[in-house]
């Protein structure tokens, strides 16, 4: 049985007028099943309003699902008495640096978990020290957020998730407002820590460049889930994905038109050097043939 | 950079003041104040300005930085002074028109305004010295007796935290509506008070919304940190009281009890 499992998933919006009447109902997760292993690296892809991020809210009981049920560490998150135990389960990493840091130091801000979970003072010490490091972010732990870059920001706001020690860390577009520079480096704390702790990862985004090394990829669409599969499962339905209105880079759905028209390249080509050694190595077989 | 403003300009230079447990500071600046009310004579006076002179000689700030926080309380100190001046009766020294100036009216005056220097001086050296977050978090245990009373202390020194972090931030936005406004024509800068005044409106309209946009967000990010109000928090930096925080509570008890017994004596 996985860490995260949902069974029939559905969450809907609910709007109401003034006299408190229904006026209209969102359906916003329509349906979901989904099964994740402890350890595993799994994204969700989805364009905007896909239902993604409501999904995502529900694996830290943020919200509560409106029809069927999610576990999480095997304990349904709607037992009220669960709550807390939940969310030190699976951490949760939000999309604005700026609005999920609470102290004004740095290092203040990653004991901020532990604080609230009632953890010893000289263990939270070791915490925080063990998890500036893990993100790199060491030499800056008595700074002001403010002075931090976007990307180093949310690798605080990381630390900041991993000092409540979860098995999980489920990342709500954590790069959504970084620069290339920030999202490299957000992208590439994220699978450290998977390979290195073996902490389980939900990457939740509509960047296709970054969920290449997930182990698994669910795409959402309409509040459903569209697709599943590892990445070259997915990659190969370039057609398929441009109808769920996700970014197909221009390289990838060229290969996948080389492809085609039955030159052998990967069908996870997604930037141009990668495209370019594929296309080498293509002329070398055939010279050498 | 408005990036840097802090509330009440902490100083960081390495001192024993620093080090003190923001509680001790506290206490001192509250001793000092009762003092300085207690004061009525030169003598009085005297051992305060000693106190005072003495602990900003220890915390390394420069008297001249102290002195520029007397600035905005300027008018005030001549206002006052200036009344008792005026209006104090007693033994004549000069007289012209309506106005007399007595003995007594200079020497109140004179006491009037050392004490009002004194107080600003005094409060802001808590501030040069204590670093915003340390201040809370002292005001915090401090006040913690409060609770008899239901008074949240917690939430408000957790609200008190989360407003100073924010500060920067919203002087930020500020800015970027600002210059988005003035793009398309906005004026700030000419008028009169209120219309300039009313020119504010479509900048705080916006500002307002993100604000709340912003406290919901950082809602949910401590919600899903597990914050659940101040039952059952531990301290990463829990306050402390060491050797020197004890040698100084004792000067501090000792120099409001000698005011008050120089008032009494003499």
């Amino acid at each position: 049985m996985g860490i995260i499992r949902a069974k029939n998933l559905i969450y809907n919006y609910i709007k109401r007028d003034e006299e408190d009447k229904i006026e209209e109902i969102n359906e916003a997760v329509k349906d979901v099943t989904l099964d994740i292993e402890e350890g595993e690296f799994v994204a969700v892809l989805g364009h905007n309003g896909s239902g993604k991020s409501t999904l995502a809210k529900h694996m830290n009981a943020l919200l509560l699902p409106s029809e069927g049920t999610i576990w999480i560490g095997g304990r349904d998150t709607k037992a009220e008495e669960a709550l807390l135990e939940v969310r030190q389960t699976a951490g949760m990493v939000f999309q604005n640096p700026d609005n999920q840091i609470i102290a004004s130091v740095v290092e203040e801000d990653v004991g901020f978990g532990p604080e609230n979970m009632g953890v010893p003072t000289d263990e939270i010490w070791r915490r925080v020290d063990e998890c500036l490091q893990a993100v790199g972010m060491s030499a800056y732990r008595e700074v002001s957020p403010n002075r931090l870059s976007g990307g180093q920001k949310q690798r605080v706001a990381i630390a900041g998730v991993m000092a409540m020690e979860p098995k999980c860390i489920v990342l709500d577009e954590p790069t959504a407002m970084l620069d290339p520079n920030g999202r490299r480096e957000v992208i590439r704390t994220v699978r450290e820590l998977n390979k290195k702790k073996g902490i389980t990862v939900i990457l939740i985004t509509h960047y296709m460049e970054e969920v290449i090394h997930a182990d698994r990829i669910y795409v959402m669409d309409e509040g459903a889930i569209a697709l599943e599969g590892t990445p070259e499962e997915i990659f190969s339905r370039v057609e398929e994905l441009k109808n769920f209105r996700l970014d197909v880079p221009q390289v990838t759905e060229l290969a996948y038109n080389l492809r085609k028209k039955g030159i052998p390249l990967s069908p996870c080509i997604l930037d141009i050097q990668d495209f370019v050694r594929e296309l080498a190595e293509f002329r070398k077989q055939r010279v050498s043939l | 950079m408005m990036r840097d403003i802090t509330l009440g300009q902490y100083y960081p230079v390495e001192s024993p003041v620093h080090k003190l447990d923001p509680r001790t500071k506290l206490f001192g600046t509250l001793a000092l104040i009762i003092a300085l009310f207690v004061a009525d004579n030169v003598f009085c006076y005297g051992i305060a300005a000693v106190f005072l002179f003495g602990i900003i000689a220890v915390s390394k700030v420069p008297v001249r930085h102290i002195l520029k926080g007397l600035k905005p309380v300027i008018f005030l100190l001549l206002f006052s002074a200036t009344f008792n001046l005026f209006l104090t009766p007693g033994e004549e020294l000069i007289h012209f028109w309506v106005f007399t100036i007595t003995k007594e009216g200079l020497i109140r005056a004179g006491m009037m305004a050392v004490r009002l220097i004194f107080l600003v001086m005094g409060t802001s050296l808590l501030t040069f010295t204590t670093t915003p977050n340390q201040l809370t978090d002292g005001l915090e245990r401090s006040l913690r007796f409060l609770k008899v009373f239901r008074v949240p202390v917690h939430e408000i020194a957790m609200m008190m935290s989360i407003a100073l972090r924010f500060i920067p931030i919203l002087v930020e936005e500020t800015d970027k509506i600002m210059k988005a406004q003035m793009a398309r024509g906005a004026d700030f800068e000419t008028g009169g008070l209120i219309k300039k005044a009313k020119a504010m409106i479509p900048l705080l309209v916006p500002l307002f919304i993100s604000a709340f946009r912003r406290a919901s967000d950082l809602a949910m990010a401590m919600e899903a940190r597990c914050y659940h109000g101040g039952e059952g928090r531990t301290k990463m930096k829990p306050l402390k009281y060491r050797t020197a925080d004890r040698f100084a509570y004792v000067i501090l008890l000792v120099f409001p009890v000698s005011v008050a017994f120089l008032r009494v004596f003499l």
